[in-house]
């Protein structure tokens, strides 16, 4: 077995163009930033992307948006991104706004090999149109479907070459959940080590989900909103 | 009329000690500012943290370490961090006693819309619609008129709904109001505004006790 592979490009040898990819992160917090720029340099297109967040103008999936990449995304928040707005309002890109805790749970089904979970989140909302409710013990909930998804694309802060990962901090959020995700799952880590050096106790992610890893370069790791209190 | 270091001023005085608190982006965040010396209220961020601290001093801003505004934060003795799904696991299992959020509407059912303007660039609903549909107690803080004047404590939202019955209290900057079967019931008035014009800025059916005190600050 080996999962380790060389680079980003060399990990994402086989998207193609419509596929579907979940993308780890939360705002510009924990994005697979080595993959996003891969999947910019390939330039497949017609992408659905499932993320919490679409990026900002210039960084994460945005640098996607800008070479008009994406033809669907499904995220909870979208408000930081201007070149995002533009194509949603011009009806070049198409978006499905979900619950957060939905977006997290659905990845959670997914890997969890459950179809379906029910949730009260989204009851009596536009979100709930469609959808099958179901009454248990007087509340209502909504039935939302596991995601599919082609390639799940996250970001952890220690991986071994087993695939093992943790994360670091709240750069954490969805990574975990879409890596169990995903037909194939592809990780990007800080520091990739050796198999055993890693706690076994301490691992987040068990390698079974984990189909290829490689060690990132150059994070910049931007920060969206940098508060800071006087000293 | 109370201002928005008033409004979180107010609400701080719904925490009580060992409280698991989630505070909303705006006005909500504010709360934490005033959360009384002696008591210990663990606040989460649903970005993946229980006991958030404050904001970092210059030059320790960590890219790793945000909240659900994503700022930077700081982690406080006793933090953990955790995935989306464990952290609205804990929300919708209830273990959250206390939700602070902002509002554009609210009705006086408990309907509460705070997400869409539809005609507007809409952004989403993060984790509103999972805070609202799952917490015990949840608390708006909010406006009470919009700024042509018009009600925003209605007999029903107009605006699309981010959940049903949920809210428990409203501290606006006029008062602070329970929502039970009788509709919004004002428990207390904004230092110098009469009940009189409560009455007359809400469109939502109103229940006015013989008593209604002035709050002190």
């Amino acid at each position: 077995m080996n999962k380790v592979v060389s680079n980003a490009q060399a990990a994402i040898f086989d998207v193609q163009d419509g596929m579907t990819l979940m993308l780890g992160g939360f705002g510009l917090c924990g994005i697979p930033e080595n993959l996003i720029a891969a999947l910019v340099q390939k330039k497949v297109k017609n992408l659905t992307c499932i993320s919490n967040n679409a990026g900002v103008d210039d960084f994460g999936i945005g640098l996607m948006l800008q070479q008009r990449q994406v033809k669907k995304m499904i995220s909870s928040y979208v408000g930081e991104n201007a070149e995002f707005e533009r194509q949603l309002l011009s009806g070049e890109l198409e978006v499905e706004l979900i619950p957060q805790g939905t977006l997290a749970t659905r990845c959670m089904a997914a890997g969890y090999g459950m179809p379906a979970v029910f949730t009260p989140a989204g009851v009596g909302t536009e979100v709930a149109e469609g959808k099958e409710t179901r009454v248990f013990n007087g509340k209502t909930y909504l039935m939302e479907m596991a995601f599919e998804a082609d390639f799940a694309l996250v970001k952890a802060w220690k991986g071994d070459t087993q695939g093992n990962l943790i994360f670091r901090a709240t750069a954490r959020n969805f990574n975990p959940l879409m890596a169990m995700a995903g037909k194939t799952t592809i990780a990007e880590v800080e520091e990739l080590v050796p198999a055993g050096e890693l706690d076994p106790d301490a691992i987040h992610t068990p390698g079974i989900y984990v189909h290829r890893i490689f060690q990132g370069n150059d994070y910049e790791k931007r920060i969206e909103q940098r508060t800071v209190k006087p000293r | 009329m109370l201002n928005k270091e008033q409004i979180a001023q107010r609400i701080a005085r719904e925490l009580r000690n060992g409280m698991y608190v989630n505070l909303g982006i705006g006005i909500p965040t504010l709360v934490a500012n005033y959360v009384p010396e002696e008591m210990t209220i663990v606040l989460q961020s649903e970005n993946g943290l229980l006991g958030m601290g404050p904001f970092p001093f210059e030059g320790e801003e960590d890219a790793d370490l945000i909240n659900a505004g994503k700022q930077t934060i700081t982690t406080i003795p006793g933090s953990v961090f955790f995935d989306s799904a464990m952290s609205f696991g804990m929300i919708r299992a209830g273990k959250v006693d206390l939700t602070v959020l902002g509002a554009m509407e609210v009705a006086d059912n408990g309907d509460i819309a705070n997400w869409k303007i539809p005609g507007k660039m809409v952004k989403g609903m993060g984790g509103a619609m999972d805070l609202v549909a799952s917490a015990k107690n949840i608390i708006v803080a909010m406006q009470h008129c919009s700024r042509d004047g018009k009600s925003k404590l209605l007999s029903s939202c107009t605006l699309p709904i981010t959940g049903l019955g949920c809210v428990k209290k409203v501290v606006s900057d006029l008062g602070v109001f329970d929502i039970d079967h009788r509709g919004f019931v004002l428990l207390e008035r904004a230092p110098g505004i009469s009940v009189e014009t409560i009455v007359a800025s809400t469109e939502g059916r109103l229940f006015v006790p013989d008593e209604v005190p002035e709050m002190t600050f």
